[in-house]
């Protein structure tokens, strides 16, 4: 550890504070174009080729608009929480990786890192809802707390789950570049299809995107935590949750699509980023398509998905995947058997939960149809 | 390596410092650019444009509360199963089959919190 190092670690992670800034960008822009798309409109257009200045042009407006503050706020809080919102997103790219060599921290227990990080941007939605001293927005972050809290269970589950599974293939399971390396044959996708589904509905759900955006809610509660901030601060939020789009979208392709596993990647090292990105944008795109067909859910139905439904599901998930790996660890079975029989499981799991929320639909639909019928 | 650990914890905790400086330099060119002019109407409290009534800091749902008590009961629950995780596969079958076992009592301690109605909105 010598000051060289410490230059080296400052530059790239200058380059990477850059990199996710533009990355922000890059999404938001393609958010407005696809969404634009899917609803038969054009999207920005004017602000230079296909509008791809406009995001860039919107972030200049913020800078330059004023910063206005209510006189009922607690100052320190509401100055402060910004910060906290967009530092813990920011510190999970440290330990992301972009091919097999290239990694700026890559932690041993990288997995238990990111499950913790991911838990702290709950503490500053929290805190901006109340500082800002205003009824909405003391709504807003508690819908924002309980969300993030709940859905960051089965997300968990579904994690660990993937780092159970890892350990039949290499000997740094918990370690995101371990993770990707040992899914070189078959990704988890295709292993253990219940826990990428948790995985991407927790996700959504951490990130706020709809039909998550509870703790949003333009329409009832005018944008929930953020409703006094303005200019560059509100823009921080924005930030944030578009890095944090970002951030669970390159999650779900290391755990979940391979990585920058493909086809000759081992040949061919400079294909891996290539790929890499190529997953993560094709889940991001996944996410896009989610928002636009769907409306927002209700609350109590949201808290209610997430403990009645996703938890005991990616409970049972997990023990099943702990069971089978170790099963097979102590018997010596054939691989291809154990990965088999974790995938029938998951999948015959998937198939239980979807057949619950059908009938708990069609039940709900008849007793509304009852109700007209009088 | 121990060299390899001071540089992967050197790298998160100046991450940490740009996170912070980064955004806080965004405050400060917004803060030499930006236009200010403070006035009593800018300063009240937003509420769709009706003049705000009672305290800022309202009441809202107990259950809330609740289930931030349920969370803390199954995060710890994650903290057990972290290192469980990690050293699983050299265990004896015993201490492998009384992790699945807590697991279980857990379970049904959310059935039964289900079955009590603390996960219904009423």
């Amino acid at each position: 550890m010598t000051l060289l190092d410490l230059i080296t670690i400052a530059v790239i992670v200058f380059v990477l504070f850059n990199g996710v800034l533009t990355v922000v960008l890059g999404v938001i822009w393609a958010e407005r174009k696809a969404l634009a798309r899917l609803q038969q409109r054009v999207g920005p257009s004017r602000t230079g080729p296909s509008g791809i200045l406009q995001t860039a042009a919107d972030a200049v407006k913020l800078m330059l608009k004023e910063d206005v503050r209510p006189g009922s706020v607690n100052r320190l809080i509401f100055y402060l929480a910004p910060l906290l919102i967009f530092t813990p997103i920011f510190m999970l790219w440290m330990v992301l990786p972009f091919s097999s060599g290239l990694i700026l921290s890559d932690l041993d227990i990288g997995l238990f890192y990111v499950v913790a990080i991911l838990g702290l941007s709950v503490v500053g939605h929290v805190l901006a809802g109340w500082a800002s001293n205003n009824k909405y927005a003391l709504l807003g972050s508690a819908r924002n707390a309980a969300q993030l809290i709940s859905y960051e269970l089965p997300l968990v589950f579904a994690v660990l789950a993937v780092g159970l599974l890892a350990q039949t293939a290499t000997d740094r399971p918990f370690s995101l570049a371990g993770i990707v390396e040992a899914q070189g044959g078959v990704p988890y996708l295709l292993i253990m299809p219940l826990g990428f589904a948790l995985f991407l509905v927790g996700a959504l759900a951490e990130t706020a995107r709809i039909p998550f955006d509870i703790p949003h809610a333009e329409e009832e509660i005018v944008g929930g935590a953020f409703v006094e901030y303005s200019g560059i601060r509100w823009g921080v939020f924005f930030l944030t949750e578009y890095a944090g789009l970002a951030t669970m979208a390159f999650l779900a392709a290391i755990l979940f699509l391979g990585g920058w596993n493909g086809p000759f990647s081992d040949q061919f090292p400079p294909l891996q980023p290539l790929y890499l990105i190529l997953k993560i944008s094709a889940i991001i795109l996944l996410v896009f398509w989610i928002r636009a067909p769907l409306p927002r859910l209700r609350i109590d139905q949201l808290m209610a998905f997430a403990w009645k439904l996703a938890i005991p599901a990616s409970l049972v998930n997990l023990v099943v995947v702990a069971t089978v790996v170790y099963a097979q660890q102590r018997n010596d079975w054939e691989l291809w058997l154990a990965g088999g029989i974790i995938s029938v499981v998951s999948i015959a799991l998937a198939v239980v939960t979807g057949f619950i929320i059908q009938r708990r639909r069609e039940q709900r639909l008849n007793q509304f149809r009852q109700r007209w019928a009088q | 390596m121990p060299g390899e650990y001071a540089f992967n914890w050197a790298a998160i905790a100046i991450a940490a410092v740009f996170g912070f400086g980064g955004v806080g330099s965004f405050f400060l060119i917004s803060r030499i650019l930006a236009p200010r002019r403070a006035s009593t109407l800018t300063a009240i409290a937003y509420e769709c444009g009706i003049l705000p009534t009672g305290e800022g800091n309202t009441r809202y749902n107990v259950r809330y509360y609740l289930f931030a008590l349920f969370f803390l009961i199954f995060a710890v629950e994650t903290v057990f199963l972290f290192p469980w995780a990690f050293v699983f596969l050299d265990l004896p079958p015993a201490a492998f089959y009384s992790m699945i076992i807590f697991l279980v009592v857990l379970f049904f301690g959310l059935v039964y919190a289900w079955r009590k109605g603390v996960l219904s909105w009423r």
